[in-house]
Order: structure tokens, then C-alpha cells, then sequence
């Protein structure tokens, strides 16, 4: 953590889209009444998505301002965090996770990929595509090492597979998430030891058990790995100047 | 070896449906409504029986910790918040239950509200998985639309369910500092007394959980606590979710049996350390904040994997985080790379914490590439002592342990760099530069 | 009470105790940098670790309960210890890393010699260092014309966030960051608002936060330091005034639980170099039109030819804020034997009358009494500006109760905690009875009608006056053991110079009708600068400041300020409290009773009292209750029924603000350079920053 201070240069005004909005009250009607502070968080993520990746000065005020919060109360909330990007980030941020686990299984090969293909550690690469920030854990440490990259974890990379995924972004195909070799999730390469055992499944065909008594209220409901929202592109306005260096 | 039967996470890996009818075929949600229908007693008397220990790295008995939720109702309401607020280096099991399992961990929700006579859930989850938030949220979706949970559900207990995310806070994971930061706050952590049973979120009796923990409640009741409390040692029953990182053949996360060797986990599951056994160099069995225990034939070669076991080594089972290092690692290097994330994640609230951790990162650092007195190894120990025990909560004995760890068995090595960084102070540093940099 | 050992002696305490007080109690001394007393507990210094015997570590004694204390296994009572290795360990550790950060530049800091770090390190500190890493500096912020930083001294005890929070009500200060690079600041470092931002600096136990009109000014040890009372406004707060030579170097709060506790307002603090600025050091004569210089002599000739000449009935006195008791009576005494009645003490016009009795135009409540009141009426009063520490003590009963309704009859404004608009005007007064929020008093055990002098400035005062004490003894705010009828003055010369009668006798004048054209041919203005008298009469202006007073005059006597003087004021409550000189008016200035005194001689009246002592002898007999230094003569809750009864016709017009800017209330305010920049900030326009 080191000191953290808003951007030098910040757009003039913030106001929610008219969807963030409803979203946003809906969100502050999870908690109970007079606490509607709880929703700080969330709504300075959503404010931070809005504004492409980053959090101006006009968002921190317009969402103390919602939540009846002084704004240095905001402020601190915002600068706690380190998820909030208090500069921009480029379209796409890239995370390197440099904890131990990591680092023991070769993170530090993948920074110097990452100076090599986008540059110094915080700054904005020059086509205003990517800023790279060494993290601490992502929580990932059995697909180590990875990179988050916006939302999506890249994981069991190497310097070249980083390499790949940053030049597929870049051309603007989209890489696939998760595992960069052949592993389903965090089981281990080359194939479970453990869950093995075919009866442990056979429910998927035949239901066990007793039967429910209120079968009616038991449908299940659409499938919904559907993201929660896209990641919004920074509007022009936004973007990152290329000369800052 | 656990038999596949005896493990609750059956889609750990995600190969099968993790949605509503997946986990429903795999034996989620049956009967629950009977099971919230022993009440509240029978179900904490379920829970005490079990066994089961807190899965979230303290240990404490889940059961016990139920039975202080306040009796007799006040105007109050009393919260169950879940701390999915993974972050301790080497953990990630509580991730793939939320992705792969996520029902198990609703239905846990339900059942220990109704234990607890609490009608509101707060799931809070780290920042960083945005995914894994989606995939929860629209388990729980599924959950209200199927009427499970919600208002008038069909169990006939009104219960809430709301996800809350962070924003990329260790701290967070500190359950006084969670709720803190569920109120719109700074992570920052509480004083206890008051244990927030009786003054937790929003000042009203709430039960932290950790996600594990609560996802195995389900089986624990369905199958019957002497299922549970057959399985492992004594005061260390159950199942428990490994996580293998490091050096490894073939890292990866798996449900075992509680007290299982450490040798056989990770050879039986992670295709043994690399270069064979014998090329260990230590383990820190339970993420990062544990002390680490070398190799060696009275060290990990006979480390048992559960609470009691780790303790007989001098360290903890925590989350149950196994980073391995071979003989390759710069075992000094690796810790401070571990002292750089305290003092990274160090909330700053209280002094000995604060002002601890870059001294130690600092110091450590140094000492990687030699550049120290070999002095400054007892008072970098003395350090870790004036932080351990005098913080506000347990982030400064989890920073001070993985040293103490380090100087308690690799005190050789560090005077070895020292030695060589003296005779031939010229030759550069270890670390890499930019990381000499930042240092500075 | 339970029953503890502290270092081996037994001890009962109540069982609400913290472990600090139980030490405290038992006469254990436990450092502290965090913990204090009027704040919320923190916990975050570690200071104050002692050992609990049986728990595995130590615990911090500020926020450790006595309840949460265990008996031994056998049922002894608990046992801390504050002396034992391991709270040794825990102090030592925790000052080392206190320092390992903190610079060493306290020869060049102003807490030095003051600094709570400097004295712990000394008592529980090592001497030498082990800390080879680089000390860490942190950006200094701007947060005010008042307050001072130099942030890398700070150890984040968060004190000042506290108070900003807690006890000013105004949420500005706020640690951003995390971790060894939390930083104190304001948002964006602007401007702190609040009229009590000045006690931060009192609060910070290190030399982070420090005054900064005072900056670099003096040291501690070379201050003679005088108890004194302020007269910044009517509380009478307890001050220290600490000097070097005959200068004022700054102003301290004194403890006081009943009126202040331990703060002050930024006017209080702040308007020391008022007192240097724009005084009278000399006696002045207009002639031609012009202010010259003059001997006393000359200017009591003057005086006297005049009065010669006039006739008792258009000669007049009007006193102002900041007078003492003594000079007041002495006035009147001179008045009296001149044939003079009409006097006035009230130059701002608020329309109440000693001869309605004490209770009419005190604070019966007494400012401790906010502490256990359950429900406030405001009518007509701005506390936030007319007595800010009062206002932060609403707050804090606001804050303490589970429920205190706050009803505001007057303009909207910005206080520091939420209440129910009313109305604006004498109408929602007479109505008061029919409003809902009447029920909300009548509930009440005991309700406070708090009622703003300045809003009685106006020819329907006295009905407002009546009408509020109606409402006082219609909601129940007058029964046994209680009366809430509190007048709240904003002149800290007020209450005493209405207990002296300084009201216009039969047939006198008052203060609107000496100001206005052709009334009087001579005028007295001790110290009454805010009012304008029509050109015509003779003005003799006795005063300490250059003001609008000094600038109508034709004959200037130059007099002493509050701390340059030992004499009585009487609060709001009604409190006599007496002031300890800390200074020597400057140049010819002299005392005003003996100004009083000496023209007295001139004009053939002579005073008969050569003496201070012998001014207080002849006060005392004929006004007792002036005798009994800090205590309050109550007044009888018969009056406020009485007063109820009067009735009148009241105006439609609405209350409007009293004070217009709390920063210039009174001449040695508008004397002072930071009352300007503190005003000019208040206003949105940008300071000086030269200043700083």
C-alpha cells in the first residue's frame, strides 16, 4: 500500500446512468433501513465500472451525497480499498498476483513479461490498452501463477501464455478465462484422485432421496452464468491520455 | 483415504452442474425442511456434536460458537454473516465452493439462520471474485425463485439472503473488520469485548462464519453429526478442504479427511513435492499467517494435518493451506515476500501493527540479499514479539509467526547470506531490482 | 462495586469501570496516547496495555471493562498488574514503534515541552535506537487557518477524527489510506468548519497538530499562566490565558464540567492577537472633527465642562458585551450620584427586565442541566453561533440519549444535530401548546425551553419573552426540582449588569431611544460598540479598541481588556465566576473602575472606594449573591409564572439570526487578523494564506 491520492486530471461532473441508478437503489435497499451507508462499497465498484476502470473525484462525492455520508467518510472508504483505481487503468487492467505462492511458481518471470509487453509497473501502456499493478493473493494460489484481467482470473501461466492472452486482448479476440493448460479448475493436472466414483452421480439422472413435498415450488431457475454486467468501455472523453507516461 | 462417498464437495472441480438441479441431484435440499423443523436446540446440539471446527483458520467449535447468539429475544434481530472474504495467501477452497457448490453453501445459510433465529444473511465476498459473486447470486436467484429461501418460502422460515462484496482488503477477512466494512466503513477491526454475539452488525447478535464451515452444515445434518465426528481424530473431526500450492507436481484443491499426514496429501493428490520427498524444504501448512515447518523426520514428515497436529509443530492448521517449498526456494526471500503482503494489507489502526510490519518487511528484505548484521536477527525476533499479542486483533500474530517460523529454523541460512554479503558485498543483490526499488 | 486486585492491593470499583479507571482508582498510573476521557474509546495506541492475570496476553486497559474481568479459578477476585515484565514489555515495545516513525525534530516542534510522546518516552521508553530504515515523511495538509499540521509527527491516535465526529458534529477529518501510509486529513484538505476546531490541537498528544497563529511564538516554560474566564460569549468558560512579559501569547481552556468541560470556541482561543491590535493606549479629544491625542487630564476637563452644562435628564450610559461586574456598578454609582436614570446594558435591545425577577433572564437549567434534560425547545437562538461549546453539549446529549426531541422555532439552520422545524416566527411560539411536537415536552421528565436573548430585540420582545415562559409552564418545564426556562444571552457582560438594575430607572431612557437623534447631550459608552449613536450627543467612549465606538466618540478613554483585569462576570446561568488578571493594559491605558473612579473626582461626585477591594466590599453589600464565586443565586420559578402571565401582542414578523458573523461579535474580534481570515473562510472566499 502506499500513499494514494486522487488523479490530477478529473473529469468535471459524475451522475449515475439511468440504469446504475436503479441498480444502485436497488442496491441500497438490501440493508436496513438508516444503514443505507452499507452499500458504499458496491456503489463506488459500480461508479468505478461507469467510469471505465477508475474512480474520479465526482463519483466519490456523488455517491457520499446518495448515502447521506460526509464525504471525507467516502474518501477514506475509497482510498482503504485497493480495488478502487483512483487513476485510470486503460482499458484493461491487469493484475499480477506477486504473493508467495505465486512467486514461488515463477510470478516474477511473469512481471518481467508484463514490463516487457506493457511497460512500467501503474502506468497506462502507450496505445491507452493496458496498465499492469502487482497485487497481493487473489485467492487462486493452486492455479498459481495468474493474472487478473477486469473481471476474468487467467491462471497456470506462463510468461508465453501471458504473452498470447495479452496480444489476443490486444488484437481484440478474447482469450478464455481460468486455466491456461490442459486442467479442469483447481483439480490436479492430468486428472482427479479423488471423485471418482460414478454413483456419486447418478442422481444427475435419477433423482435420490425422498421426494419433496412442495415439488411446485422447486423449479429451477435459468441458467445464469450470464455476467452480472458487462464491463463498460471508457467513453472516449475518459480514455486514458497516451502521452502520460 | 477419505472414501468418495464421505466427501460433501462433490463438484469441487466443476466438472457437473452447479446450479440448482445439479446440486439438488447430487442430494442438496432434501429434506431440509425437516431438518429446520428439529429447532433451534436440537440444531446447535447437532452442531456441538459434529465436532466440526471453524473452517475459516481459528478453529473454533462451530457449535459452541452458535450457542452464544442471545437466547431471549430483544427488539434486536440477530444477523449470520458469511465471511467469504478469502484472501490468506495459499487459500482458495472457499472460491469453488461458491462456484462449483454454491447451494450447499445457501442451504448451510438457511439451516444455520434457523439455528441461530437469525432472518437475515450477509454474504460477504472478497472484491476480486466478481465471478464467482455472479455465480452465487444467481444460485441464489435460483434459490428464490424455487422458493427455498425468501419470504413464505416453502421450508416455512422467512430468510434473507444478500451477497456483499469488498473492495481488495485482507483485513477484511478479520470478522470484526468485515462488519465494519459492511456498515460502509474502513475494514478496521473492533475492539472485543463486545464479541459480536452480542454487538455485531449494526449492533445487533451476529454470528461470523466462514463459507466452508457453513456449506458443510447440510451434509453435517443430513448424514448425522457421528457421521461428521467419525471421521478423523478426536477434536479434529470431519472432512476439510486442502488447498496444495507451491512445490508441487500437481497443485490443486482437495477434500480429505482431517489428520491425514501431510506426506500422504500431497503425494496421494498432488503428485508429491518436485523432485521427490526428500527435496522438501518446508511447508507452511495452513497460509501464510502460520509459522512454517521444515522438513525433516520429526518436522513435516510426521506432521498430521489437522488442528491438534499442526500445534505439535509449533505452527497452525489455519485455512488449511499447504504452500510447499522445495529445496529450490529462497526460503528467506519467500517470507519476505510474505512480510511485503502484512505490510501491504495492515489496516493501520493500531501502533505494534502499523509500524510493525514495514519494519519487518524492511528488515527481511535486507536480510534476502545478506545485506544485515546478524544482530539484527535477534531483534528482528524481538520484533515479532513486541508485535505478537499486543495488537487489536489476530493480523499482528499472523504477520509475526511466519518470521518467527523462519528465524526458529532457518536462523543458518540467514547468517549464511550474511557472511557471504559481507565478504563480497559488491556482487548485487538477490532480489530482483525493481523489488530493491521498492524498498527503498 | 467489585472487587479487584491492581498490583497486589485490593480494590473496589464500580463495575461499569473501565480497567484504566480501576488502575486509576487504585492509584496505578497507565500511560495513554488514544484514550480520553470526553471521546469515544479507541484502542488503537496500545499504551495502556496491563496484565490480566489469566488471559495469555495483555489487554488494553482503556477499552477492557471491569465486567469483562473473570475470577480466578477459585473464585478470587481478578487481578491485573501494571508493573509486571510483560506490561513492561508491551509499553516498551509500543513506544519503540512509536518513535521508530516519529522525527526527531521536537527542538524545532511547538508541542515541545507540552508533548504526551516526549514525556512517555521518558518514563516508558528506551534511549537508544534500533530502527536502520528509513523514517517515513508524510505530506503536511492544509486543514485550516487555525490548526497547524506537520503529519509526519503524527501517530494516528485519532483523537482529532473523534472530536470532529463526536464532539463538533462536524464529520471533516477522516485517516485516508491504510496501513503505515494512513494520513490524517480533511477531504481534500479543505478548510475545517467547525467553531470548535481549535481543541484538536489541545487533543493531539503530539506535535502534529498545533496552533498555528501561535506557531513558533513561545515555549511552554517561559509563560506565567492566569486562570481566567472568557467573554467571548455569555458561557463564562473557564480559560487560561498564558503570557510572556505583558503580552498574551495564547488562550487555553481550562476544565470546567459545568459550563465547558474542556473546550473552547475558536473565537475564544484565537482572538489573541486581538488584543494587540487596533487598542487605546492613550486618552483622545475630538477637535475639529479630528481624534487627537490627549492627556487624561484634558480629556476629564473636557468631559466635566460638558456635564457642567447638561442637564441630568440628557445625560446617558449605555454599557456593552464585554464589561466586568465592577466597572458596571461603578458606572451606575456615578450615574446615580450625577441624577442620572437612563441607563441601559442591553445595546442590542432584547426586551427583558431584572425587575421581572432573576429566573426571567438566567439559564435556569444550567448549562450541566442539558446533560439530563429529555426534550429541547430552541426558540429564537442559533447556539451553534451564540455559544458554540454550549451547542457541542446539546450534541452530546443528543448523541448520549436514545431519544432527545429537538424543536426549533426560528430561522433554519446548520446545527450539529437533527431537530424538527417548527416554524420561523412568534405565531408557532403562541401556538406552541397545539403542535405536535408539544407532546414530545409534555412527555418529557424534563423538557428545556431554550430562548434566545437576541430574539427578543425587538418591540414585541416582551411578549416573546412572555409567551416562551408560557410555553415553559404549559409543556411542564417548571416543576419541582426543574426549571427549563433558559434564557440564553450572547453577552458576557449581560446577566451581571442586569443584576445590577443597568436598566433604565423611572422614566429613563433605554438603549434604541438614548441612540436615537436629539435625545441626549451626553452619552457614556463603556465599551458599547454595537450601537450607533445618531450624531448630536457627546459621546464618552471608555474602551479598549480603535471600534465603532472609539470612532463616534469625542472623548476616548482608554481602558482594559478582559485579561488585563481581576473582575467578576456573571454567565448565562447566572454563575458569578471571577477572572484573575494575567496582564497590564497597555500605555496610559488604565482599569476601567478606576477610569470610573478618577473622572468621579473630576466631576465632584468622587466614588467613595480608593480600591478594587474596596469596590468589591461595597458590591457585595448591596448585591450579595456577586459574594460566591462560582456558584449561581437561582431564581424562583415564580417569576417565569409570573412572567407567563404577562402576555402583549406579538408581531407576525419571523426570529431572525442573532449573530451575523461569528467571528466578529465584538471589538477585539474585529481587532484580530485570524478572526478575519477564520470569517473570510466561513464566507467561501479564499483565505489569506499569507497568514500562514
Amino acid at each position: 500500500m502506499s500513499v494514494r491520492r486522487l488523479a490530477e486530471k478529473q473529469p468535471s461532473a459524475f451522475a449515475f446512468t439511468a440504469e446504475n441508478l436503479a441498480w444502485a437503489k436497488a442496491q441500497i435497499a438490501k440493508y436496513p433501513l438508516g444503514r443505507q451507508r452499507s452499500a458504499v462499497i458496491p456503489l463506488l465498484w459500480r461508479a468505478q465500472q461507469q467510469c471505465g476502470g477508475w474512480l474520479p473525484q465526482k463519483a466519490i462525492e456523488a455517491v457520499a451525497d446518495m448515502l447521506g455520508m460526509a464525504k471525507i467518510r467516502a474518501l477514506e472508504v475509497a482510498t482503504f480499498y485497493t480495488m478502487f483505481n483512483l487513476e485510470p487503468v486503460g482499458r484493461f487492467h491487469v493484475q499480477l498476483c506477486g504473493t508467495t505462492p505465486c512467486m514461488l511458481r515463477g510470478s516474477e518471470e511473469l512481471k518481467k513479461a508484463l514490463r516487457r509487453l506493457i511497460g512500467k509497473e501503474n502506468r497506462v501502456s502507450a496505445d491507452g490498452a493496458f496498465l499492469w499493478t502487482e497485487v497481493e493473493c487473489l485467492g487462486a494460489c493452486v492455479n498459481a501463477p495468474m493474472v487478473q484481467i477486469n473481471a476474468d482470473y487467467y491462471e497456470d501461466l506462463t510468461p508465453e501464455t501471458l504473452t498470447r492472452i495479452i496480444n489476443d486482448l490486444s488484437a481484440g479476440r478474447t482469450p478464455k478465462p481460468g486455466p491456461q493448460i490442459d486442467r479442469c479448475n483447481s483439480a490436479p493436472i492430468g486428472g482427479e484422485s479423488t471423485l471418482l466414483d460414478p454413483s456419486l452421480y447418478l442422481g444427475e439422472r435419477r433423482h435420490p432421496g425422498e421426494p419433496l413435498t412442495d415439488a411446485e415450488g422447486k423449479k429451477s431457475g435459468e441458467a445464469a452464468n450470464v455476467h452480472e454486467a458487462p464491463m463498460p468501455r471508457p467513453p472516449i472523453a475518459n480514455a486514458p491520455d497516451p502521452t502520460r507516461n | 483415504m477419505l472414501a468418495d462417498k464421505d466427501r460433501i464437495f462433490r463438484n469441487l472441480y466443476g466438472r457437473h452442474d452447479w446450479g440448482f438441479k445439479g446440486a439438488r441431484a447430487r442430494g442438496a435440499w432434501d429434506g431440509t425442511k425437516a431438518i429446520l423443523q428439529k429447532g433451534r436446540e436440537a440444531l446447535v446440539s447437532e452442531m456441538k456434536a459434529s465436532g466440526q471446527r471453524g473452517r475459516g483458520g481459528a478453529g473454533f467449535p462451530t457449535g459452541l460458537k452458535w450457542s452464544f447468539m442471545p437466547k431471549q429475544a430483544d427488539d434486536r434481530p440477530h444477523y449470520l454473516v458469511v465471511n467469504a472474504d478469502e484472501s490468506e495467501p495459499g487459500t482458495c477452497k472457499d472460491r469453488e465452493i461458491m462456484r462449483h457448490d454454491p447451494h450447499l453453501l445457501i442451504e448451510g445459510c438457511l439451516i444455520a439462520g434457523a439455528a441461530m433465529d437469525a432472518r437475515t444473511c450477509y454474504i460477504y465476498i472478497r472484491g476480486e471474485f466478481i465471478r464467482e459473486r455472479e455465480r452465487l447470486e444467481a444460485a441464489i436467484a435460483q434459490a428464490y425463485e424455487a422458493r427455498l429461501v425468501g419470504k413464505n418460502n416453502i421450508h416455512g422460515y422467512d430468510f434473507d439472503i444478500v451477497v456483499h462484496h469488498g473492495a481488495g482488503a485482507y483485513i477484511c477477512g478479520e470478522e470484526t473488520a468485515l462488519l465494519e466494512s459492511l456498515e460502509g466503513k474502513k475494514g478496521m477491526p473492533r475492539l472485543k469485548p463486545p464479541f459480536p454475539a452480542n454487538m455485531g452488525l449494526y449492533g445487533c447478535p451476529t454470528t461470523v462464519n466462514n463459507v466452508e464451515t457453513i456449506a458443510q452444515v447440510p451434509d453435517i445434518m443430513r448424514r448425522g453429526a457421528a457421521w461428521f465426528a467419525g471421521i478423523g481424530r478426536p477434536n479434529n473431526t470431519g472432512t476439510k478442504l486442502f488447498c496444495i500450492s507451491g512445490h508441487v507436481e500437481r497443485p490443486c484443491n482437495v477434500e480429505e479427511a482431517m489428520g491425514i499426514p501431510l506426506r500422504e496429501l500431497i503425494e496421494k493428490h498432488a503428485g508429491g513435492v518436485c523432485g521427490g520427498w526428500s527435496n522438501l524444504l518446508a511447508v507452511i501448512p495452513g497460509g501464510s499467517s502460520m509459522p512454517l515447518v521444515p522438513a525433516g523426520a520429526d518436522q513435516a514428515d510426521t506432521l498430521l494435518m489437522d488442528f491438534d497436529g499442526c500445534r505439535d509443530k509449533k505452527s497452525a492448521l489455519g485455512t488449511a493451506a499447504v504452500i510447499v517449498m522445495d529445496k529450490s526456494a529462497d526460503i528467506v526471500k519467500a517470507m519476505a515476500r510474505i512480510s511485503y503482503f502484512y505490510k501491504h494489507e495492515t489496516c493501520g489502526q493500531c501502533t505494534p501493527c502499523r509500524e510493525g510490519m514495514g519494519w519487518m518487511w524492511r528488515v527481511l528484505t535486507r536480510m534476502a540479499e545478506g545485506r544485515a548484521h546478524k544482530r539484527e536477527i535477534d531483534m528482528l525476533w524481538e520484533v515479532t514479539t513486541q508485535i505478537e499479542g499486543h495488537t487489536i486483533c489476530a493480523f499482528g500474530d499472523g504477520a509475526a509467526w511466519p518470521v518467527q517460523g523462519l528465524i526458529r529454523h532457518f536462523r543458518p541460512e540467514i547468517e549464511r547470506r550474511i557472511d557471504e554479503y559481507t565478504a563480497n558485498p559488491d556482487a548485487g543483490g538477490v532480489l530482483d531490482p525493481a523489488a530493491t526499488e521498492a524498498a527503498e | 462495586m467489585t472487587k479487584l486486585i491492581i498490583d497486589g492491593k485490593e480494590i473496589e470499583v464500580p463495575p461499569e469501570y473501565t480497567v484504566l479507571q480501576a488502575c486509576e482508582a487504585a492509584g496505578a498510573e497507565i500511560p495513554r496516547f488514544c484514550f480520553h476521557e470526553r471521546l469515544s474509546i479507541a484502542g488503537n495506541c496500545r499504551m495502556c496495555l496491563v496484565e490480566l492475570v489469566g488471559s495469555p496476553k495483555p489487554v488494553a486497559s482503556c477499552a477492557w471493562g471491569v465486567r469483562d474481568c473473570r475470577p480466578g479459578p477459585k473464585g478470587e477476585p481478578p487481578e491485573i498488574k501494571t508493573r509486571s515484565p510483560m506490561v513492561r514489555k508491551a509499553r516498551e515495545g509500543v513506544m519503540e514503534f512509536l518513535l521508530i516513525n516519529h522525527p526527531l525534530d521536537c527542538p524545532i516542534c511547538d508541542q515541545g515541552g507540552e508533548c504526551d510522546l516526549q514525556d512517555q518516552a521518558m518514563a516508558y521508553g528506551v534511549d537508544q535506537s534500533r530502527f536502520r530504515e528509513n523514517k517515513r515523511a508524510v505530506e503536511d495538509k492544509y486543514i485550516g487557518a487555525l490548526v497547524k499540521t506537520v503529519m509526519t509527527r503524527c501517530i494516528h491516535c485519532t483523537r482529532c477524527i473523534r472530536f470532529a465526529a463526536e464532539v463538533a458534529g462536524v464529520p471533516e477529518l477522516g485517516a485516508i489510506g491504510r496501513g503505515e501510509d494512513m494520513e490524517i486529513t480533511t477531504y481534500l484538505e479543505e478548510a475545517m468548519t467547525s467553531e470548535l476546531q481549535g481543541n484538536v490541537v489541545d487533543l493531539c498528544p503530539v506535535g502534529a497538530l498545533t496552533s498555528k497563529p501561535y506557531a513558533f511564538s513561545a515555549r511552554p516554560w517561559e509563560l506565567n499562566k492566569s486562570e481566567s474566564i472568557d467573554v467571548m460569549d455569555a458561557l463564562g468558560s473557564a480559560i487560561r490565558i498564558d503570557t510572556r512579559g505583558r503580552e498574551v501569547m495564547r488562550i487555553l481552556p481550562r476544565v470546567n464540567g459545568d459550563i465547558n468541560e474542556e473546550w473552547i470556541s475558536d473565537k475564544t482561543r484565537h482572538v489573541v492577537d486581538g488584543l494587540r491590535m487596533q487598542r487605546l493606549d492613550q486618552p483622545y479629544l475630538r477637535e475639529n472633527g479630528r481624534l487627537r491625542a490627549a492627556s487624561w487630564s484634558e480629556a476629564f476637563a473636557a468631559i466635566a465642562g460638558k456635564l457642567a452644562r447638561a442637564n441630568p435628564k440628557r445625560v446617558g450610559a449605555l454599557v456593552g458585551d464585554l464589561a466586568a461586574v465592577e466597572e458596571v456598578f461603578a458606572l451606575k454609582d456615578l450615574m446615580t450620584r450625577l441624577g442620572v436614570v437612563n441607563f441601559d446594558c442591553r445595546q442590542d435591545g432584547p426586551m427583558l427586565d431584572p425587575r421581572w425577577g432573576r429566573a426571567s433572564y438566567i439559564f435556569n437549567a444550567t448549562i450541566a442541566g442539558i446533560d439530563i434534560a429529555d426534550a429541547l425547545l430552541i426558540v429564537g437562538a442559533n447556539p451553534r453561533k451564540e455559544a458554540a461549546v454550549l451547542n457541542a453539549r446539546i450534541r452530546k446529549r443528543w448523541r448520549a440519549a436514545k431519544n432527545f426531541p429537538i424543536g426549533v422555532i426560528g430561522p433554519k439552520m446548520s446545527l450539529t444535530y437533527s431537530y424538527d422545524y417548527l416554524g420561523a416566527g412568534p405565531e408557532t411560539l403562541s401556538s406552541i401548546a397545539r403542535h405536535s411536537f408539544a407532546d414530545a415536552l409534555r412527555q418529557a421528565e424534563r423538557p428545556l425551553v431554550l430562548v434566545g436573548a437576541q430574539s427578543l430585540a425587538r418591540p414585541d420582545g416582551a411578549a416573546i419573552a412572555a409567551f416562551a415562559a408560557k410555553a415553559a409552564v404549559d409543556l411542564g418545564a417548571i416543576k419541582e426540582g426543574w426549571n427549563g426556562f433558559s434564557v440564553l444571552h450572547s453577552a458576557a457582560s449581560r446577566v451581571g449588569a442586569l443584576d445590577l438594575g443597568f436598566v433604565p430607572g423611572e422614566g429613563g431612557l433605554n438603549a434604541r431611544e438614548m441612540a436615537a437623534f436629539g435625545t441626549l447631550d451626553v452619552v457614556f459608552l463603556l465599551g458599547a460598540d454595537e450601537i450607533d449613536i445618531a450624531p448630536g450627543a457627546f459621546a464618552v467612549y471608555i474602551g479598549t479598541h480603535g471600534d465603532r465606538g472609539a470612532a463616534r466618540a469625542d472623548v476616548v478613554l482608554p481602558g482594559a481588556a478582559y485579561p488585563e483585569k481581576s473582575a467578576i462576570y456573571v454567565n448565562t446561568e447566572g454563575r458569578v465566576q471571577m477572572a484573575t488578571r494575567a496582564s497590564f493594559p497597555p500605555g496610559d491605558a488604565r482599569e476601567d473602575w478606576a477610569i470610573l473612579r478618577a473622572l468621579s473626582d473630576v466631576l465632584g461626585k468622587r466614588l467613595p472606594y480608593d480600591s478594587l477591594a474596596v469596590l468589591r466590599a461595597a458590591l457585595y453589600q448591596s448585591y450579595p449573591h456577586f459574594r460566591r464565586n462560582g456558584a449561581i443565586a437561582p431564581g424562583d420559578a415564580a417569576d417565569v409564572r409570573r412572567l407567563a402571565e404577562r402576555g402583549g401582542a406579538l408581531d407576525k414578523a419571523p426570529f431572525r439570526e442573532g449573530v451575523g458573523d461569528f467571528y466578529f461579535t465584538n471589538p477585539i474580534a474585529r481587532a484580530s487578523m485570524v478572526m478575519a481570515e477564520c470569517s473570510a473562510l466561513a464566507q467561501g472566499r479564499p483565505a489569506m494564506k499569507a497568514a500562514q
